[in-house]
Protein backbone atom coordinates (compact mmCIF):
# COMPACT_ATOMS: atom_id res chain seq x y z
CA UNK A 1 0.00 0.00 0.00
CA UNK A 2 1.36 3.43 -0.98
CA UNK A 3 2.01 6.20 2.16
CA UNK A 4 2.82 9.50 2.93
CA UNK A 5 6.42 10.26 4.05
CA UNK A 6 6.04 12.80 7.31
CA UNK A 7 9.44 13.31 8.97
CA UNK A 8 10.79 9.48 8.57
CA UNK A 9 7.61 7.79 8.86
CA UNK A 10 5.36 5.85 6.69
CA UNK A 11 1.54 6.85 6.78
CA UNK A 12 -0.32 4.65 4.78
CA UNK A 13 -3.05 5.79 2.30
CA UNK A 14 -5.76 3.94 -0.07
CA UNK A 15 -5.73 4.29 -3.87
CA UNK A 16 -7.16 8.27 -3.17
CA UNK A 17 -4.58 9.68 -0.62
CA UNK A 18 -7.08 9.05 2.14
CA UNK A 19 -4.81 7.32 4.73
CA UNK A 20 -5.78 4.48 6.36
CA UNK A 21 -5.53 4.92 10.13
CA UNK A 22 -6.93 8.17 11.81
CA UNK A 23 -5.25 7.79 14.77
CA UNK A 24 -1.82 8.59 13.07
CA UNK A 25 -2.66 12.11 11.60
CA UNK A 26 -1.07 15.24 12.39
CA UNK A 27 -0.51 18.86 10.86
CA UNK A 28 2.62 17.82 9.21
CA UNK A 29 0.99 15.16 7.13
CA UNK A 30 -2.14 17.46 6.84
CA UNK A 31 0.18 20.01 4.93
CA UNK A 32 1.82 17.43 2.74
CA UNK A 33 -1.98 16.01 1.97
CA UNK A 34 -2.83 19.52 1.40
CA UNK A 35 -0.09 20.56 -0.96
CA UNK A 36 -0.45 17.48 -3.03
CA UNK A 37 -4.02 18.73 -3.83
CA UNK A 38 -2.65 21.98 -4.52
CA UNK A 39 -4.20 23.90 -2.06
CA UNK A 40 -2.73 27.04 0.12
CA UNK A 41 -3.38 26.38 3.43
CA UNK A 42 -5.12 29.40 5.57
CA UNK A 43 -6.36 30.03 8.80
CA UNK A 44 -10.16 29.38 7.59
CA UNK A 45 -8.83 26.24 5.81
CA UNK A 46 -7.28 25.01 9.50
CA UNK A 47 -10.08 25.98 11.34
CA UNK A 48 -12.00 23.23 8.78
CA UNK A 49 -9.76 20.34 9.32
CA UNK A 50 -10.24 21.24 13.10
CA UNK A 51 -13.23 20.89 13.34
CA UNK A 52 -13.47 17.94 11.48
CA UNK A 53 -11.29 15.86 13.70
CA UNK A 54 -12.94 17.15 16.77
CA UNK A 55 -16.39 16.30 15.35
CA UNK A 56 -15.24 12.95 14.18
CA UNK A 57 -13.53 12.47 17.48
CA UNK A 58 -16.59 12.65 19.29
CA UNK A 59 -19.20 11.39 17.02
CA UNK A 60 -16.97 8.50 15.04
CA UNK A 61 -17.80 9.71 11.79
CA UNK A 62 -17.81 13.04 9.58
CA UNK A 63 -20.35 15.92 9.84
CA UNK A 64 -23.21 16.89 7.74
CA UNK A 65 -22.29 19.83 5.32
CA UNK A 66 -25.11 21.79 6.81
CA UNK A 67 -23.76 21.31 10.31
CA UNK A 68 -19.83 22.02 9.08
CA UNK A 69 -21.42 25.20 7.25
CA UNK A 70 -23.21 25.85 10.67
CA UNK A 71 -19.85 25.59 12.68
CA UNK A 72 -18.11 27.70 10.11
CA UNK A 73 -20.75 30.34 10.49
CA UNK A 74 -20.44 30.74 14.21
CA UNK A 75 -16.67 30.72 14.13
CA UNK A 76 -15.83 33.23 11.38
CA UNK A 77 -19.39 35.48 10.63
CA UNK A 78 -22.27 34.91 8.53
CA UNK A 79 -20.69 36.15 5.24
CA UNK A 80 -18.69 33.05 5.94
CA UNK A 81 -21.31 30.64 6.59
CA UNK A 82 -22.48 29.07 2.63
CA UNK A 83 -21.43 26.17 1.13
CA UNK A 84 -20.23 27.80 -1.54
CA UNK A 85 -17.32 29.54 0.99
CA UNK A 86 -16.37 26.13 1.69
CA UNK A 87 -16.35 25.22 -1.92
CA UNK A 88 -14.01 28.08 -2.40
CA UNK A 89 -11.30 26.66 0.57
CA UNK A 90 -11.90 23.13 -0.80
CA UNK A 91 -12.83 23.04 -4.34
CA UNK A 92 -12.97 19.71 -4.49
CA UNK A 93 -15.77 19.80 -2.17
CA UNK A 94 -15.83 20.09 1.70
CA UNK A 95 -16.38 16.75 2.32
CA UNK A 96 -14.16 14.59 0.36
CA UNK A 97 -11.48 17.14 -0.07
CA UNK A 98 -11.30 18.32 3.71
CA UNK A 99 -11.79 15.17 4.92
CA UNK A 100 -8.84 14.10 3.22
CA UNK A 101 -6.80 16.67 4.44
CA UNK A 102 -7.83 16.06 8.16
CA UNK A 103 -7.14 12.40 7.67
CA UNK A 104 -10.65 11.20 8.28
CA UNK A 105 -11.93 8.25 5.94
CA UNK A 106 -13.58 9.49 2.80
CA UNK A 107 -17.18 10.34 3.09
CA UNK A 108 -19.67 7.60 1.76
CA UNK A 109 -22.97 9.68 2.25
CA UNK A 110 -23.65 12.55 0.26
CA UNK A 111 -25.65 15.14 3.17
CA UNK B 1 -46.36 3.75 -13.83
CA UNK B 2 -46.56 5.47 -11.05
CA UNK B 3 -46.10 8.74 -10.76
CA UNK B 4 -44.09 10.36 -7.83
CA UNK B 5 -43.69 13.81 -6.81
CA UNK B 6 -40.32 15.17 -5.12
CA UNK B 7 -41.02 18.23 -4.64
CA UNK B 8 -40.43 18.91 -0.73
CA UNK B 9 -40.46 22.50 -0.45
CA UNK B 10 -43.02 23.65 2.90
CA UNK B 11 -43.17 20.04 3.33
CA UNK B 12 -42.96 19.04 7.12
CA UNK B 13 -43.54 15.75 8.65
CA UNK B 14 -43.77 14.20 11.93
CA UNK B 15 -41.64 11.03 10.98
CA UNK B 16 -41.38 8.38 14.23
CA UNK B 17 -38.30 6.08 13.86
CA UNK B 18 -38.66 2.57 15.93
CA UNK B 19 -35.55 1.04 17.21
CA UNK B 20 -36.61 -2.41 17.99
CA UNK B 21 -33.64 -4.43 18.20
CA UNK B 22 -29.83 -4.92 19.80
CA UNK B 23 -27.18 -2.74 18.05
CA UNK B 24 -25.20 -5.63 16.56
CA UNK B 25 -25.81 -8.42 15.01
CA UNK B 26 -28.02 -7.10 12.24
CA UNK B 27 -28.06 -3.73 10.42
CA UNK B 28 -31.00 -2.58 11.45
CA UNK B 29 -29.80 -0.11 13.91
CA UNK B 30 -27.19 1.21 11.81
CA UNK B 31 -29.16 1.88 8.96
CA UNK B 32 -32.36 3.47 11.10
CA UNK B 33 -29.41 6.06 12.86
CA UNK B 34 -28.34 7.26 8.83
CA UNK B 35 -31.96 7.72 8.48
CA UNK B 36 -32.50 9.96 11.07
CA UNK B 37 -29.12 11.54 10.56
CA UNK B 38 -30.36 12.36 6.95
CA UNK B 39 -34.30 13.41 8.26
CA UNK B 40 -32.14 16.34 10.00
CA UNK B 41 -30.93 17.71 6.55
CA UNK B 42 -34.43 18.32 5.58
CA UNK B 43 -35.45 19.94 8.93
CA UNK B 44 -38.06 17.66 9.65
CA UNK B 45 -40.31 16.37 13.19
CA UNK B 46 -39.33 13.52 14.60
CA UNK B 47 -39.63 10.69 17.27
CA UNK B 48 -36.71 8.78 17.72
CA UNK B 49 -37.68 5.70 19.91
CA UNK B 50 -36.00 2.65 21.35
CA UNK B 51 -38.18 -0.02 22.67
CA UNK B 52 -37.43 -3.82 23.35
CA UNK B 53 -33.96 -5.12 22.90
CA UNK B 54 -33.77 -1.18 20.74
CA UNK B 55 -32.87 -0.05 24.05
CA UNK B 56 -29.66 -1.26 24.39
CA UNK B 57 -28.53 1.30 21.38
CA UNK B 58 -27.92 3.63 23.67
CA UNK B 59 -26.76 1.72 26.33
CA UNK B 60 -23.70 3.47 27.66
CA UNK B 61 -20.10 1.70 28.17
CA UNK B 62 -20.14 -0.65 25.05
CA UNK B 63 -17.25 -2.66 23.94
CA UNK B 64 -17.20 -3.87 20.04
CA UNK B 65 -13.79 -5.29 20.08
CA UNK B 66 -14.25 -9.06 19.98
CA UNK B 67 -17.15 -8.46 17.22
CA UNK B 68 -14.51 -6.40 14.98
CA UNK B 69 -17.23 -4.19 14.26
CA UNK B 70 -16.83 -0.43 14.70
CA UNK B 71 -18.68 0.34 18.09
CA UNK B 72 -21.22 3.24 16.20
CA UNK B 73 -22.47 4.79 20.41
CA UNK B 74 -20.93 7.78 20.20
CA UNK B 75 -22.84 8.72 16.78
CA UNK B 76 -25.70 9.06 18.45
CA UNK B 77 -24.84 11.79 20.31
CA UNK B 78 -25.56 13.96 17.17
CA UNK B 79 -28.73 12.74 17.42
CA UNK B 80 -28.85 14.76 20.95
CA UNK B 81 -26.43 17.82 19.65
CA UNK B 82 -29.21 17.90 17.10
CA UNK B 83 -32.13 18.56 18.90
CA UNK B 84 -30.89 20.57 20.93
CA UNK B 85 -29.63 22.81 17.93
CA UNK B 86 -32.60 22.88 16.71
CA UNK B 87 -34.34 23.44 19.84
CA UNK B 88 -31.70 26.73 20.43
CA UNK B 89 -32.06 28.04 16.85
CA UNK B 90 -35.21 30.03 16.70
CA UNK B 91 -35.10 30.10 13.02
CA UNK B 92 -35.31 26.31 12.53
CA UNK B 93 -38.76 24.25 12.75
CA UNK B 94 -37.68 21.40 13.69
CA UNK B 95 -39.13 19.32 17.07
CA UNK B 96 -37.31 16.23 18.01
CA UNK B 97 -38.19 13.99 21.12
CA UNK B 98 -35.74 10.94 22.03
CA UNK B 99 -37.84 8.47 24.00
CA UNK B 100 -37.37 5.15 25.28
CA UNK B 101 -40.39 2.44 26.64
CA UNK B 102 -40.43 2.32 30.13
CA UNK B 103 -41.63 -1.14 29.80
CA UNK B 104 -38.74 -2.15 27.65
CA UNK B 105 -36.32 -0.17 30.16
CA UNK B 106 -37.32 -1.71 33.70
CA UNK B 107 -37.81 -5.20 31.90
CA UNK B 108 -34.17 -5.27 31.00
CA UNK B 109 -32.83 -3.61 34.39
CA UNK B 110 -31.95 -0.34 33.04
CA UNK B 111 -32.37 3.03 34.24
CA UNK B 112 -32.29 6.72 32.55
CA UNK B 113 -28.58 7.47 33.71
CA UNK B 114 -27.46 3.67 31.62
CA UNK B 115 -28.01 5.37 28.77
CA UNK B 116 -25.38 7.74 26.18
CA UNK B 117 -28.08 10.56 25.29
CA UNK B 118 -30.81 11.97 28.01
CA UNK B 119 -33.72 10.45 27.01
CA UNK B 120 -37.75 10.91 27.35
CA UNK B 121 -39.28 7.89 29.47
CA UNK B 122 -42.77 6.85 27.90
CA UNK B 123 -45.05 3.99 29.05
CA UNK B 124 -46.31 1.96 26.44
CA UNK B 125 -49.74 3.72 26.50
CA UNK B 126 -47.96 6.88 26.21
CA UNK B 127 -45.92 5.68 23.30
CA UNK B 128 -48.85 4.28 21.32
CA UNK B 129 -50.42 8.01 21.26
CA UNK B 130 -46.47 9.23 19.87
CA UNK B 131 -47.16 6.52 17.14
CA UNK B 132 -50.83 7.23 16.26
CA UNK B 133 -49.79 10.95 15.66
CA UNK B 134 -46.96 10.34 13.37
CA UNK B 135 -47.41 10.98 9.52
CA UNK B 136 -44.98 7.62 9.48
CA UNK B 137 -43.40 5.32 11.04
CA UNK B 138 -40.24 4.14 10.39
CA UNK B 139 -39.49 0.42 12.02
CA UNK B 140 -35.62 -1.11 12.26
Amino acid sequence: MAAYSVNGAEIEHDEEGYITDVQQWNRDLAQIIADAEGLEMTDEHWAVVDFLREYYNEYQIAPAVRVLVKAVKKKFGPEKGSNKYLYELFPYGPAKQACKVAGLPKPTGCV
Amino acid sequence: MAEYNFETEGVKKTITFLNRKAPYGTIYALEVLESVLISAAFEQHANIVFVDDGVFQIKKGQDTADLEMKNFLPTYGIIEMEKEDADEDEDMDMNWRIIVEKESMEARGLTPDDFKVTVEVLSSAELADVLATSDAVIGG
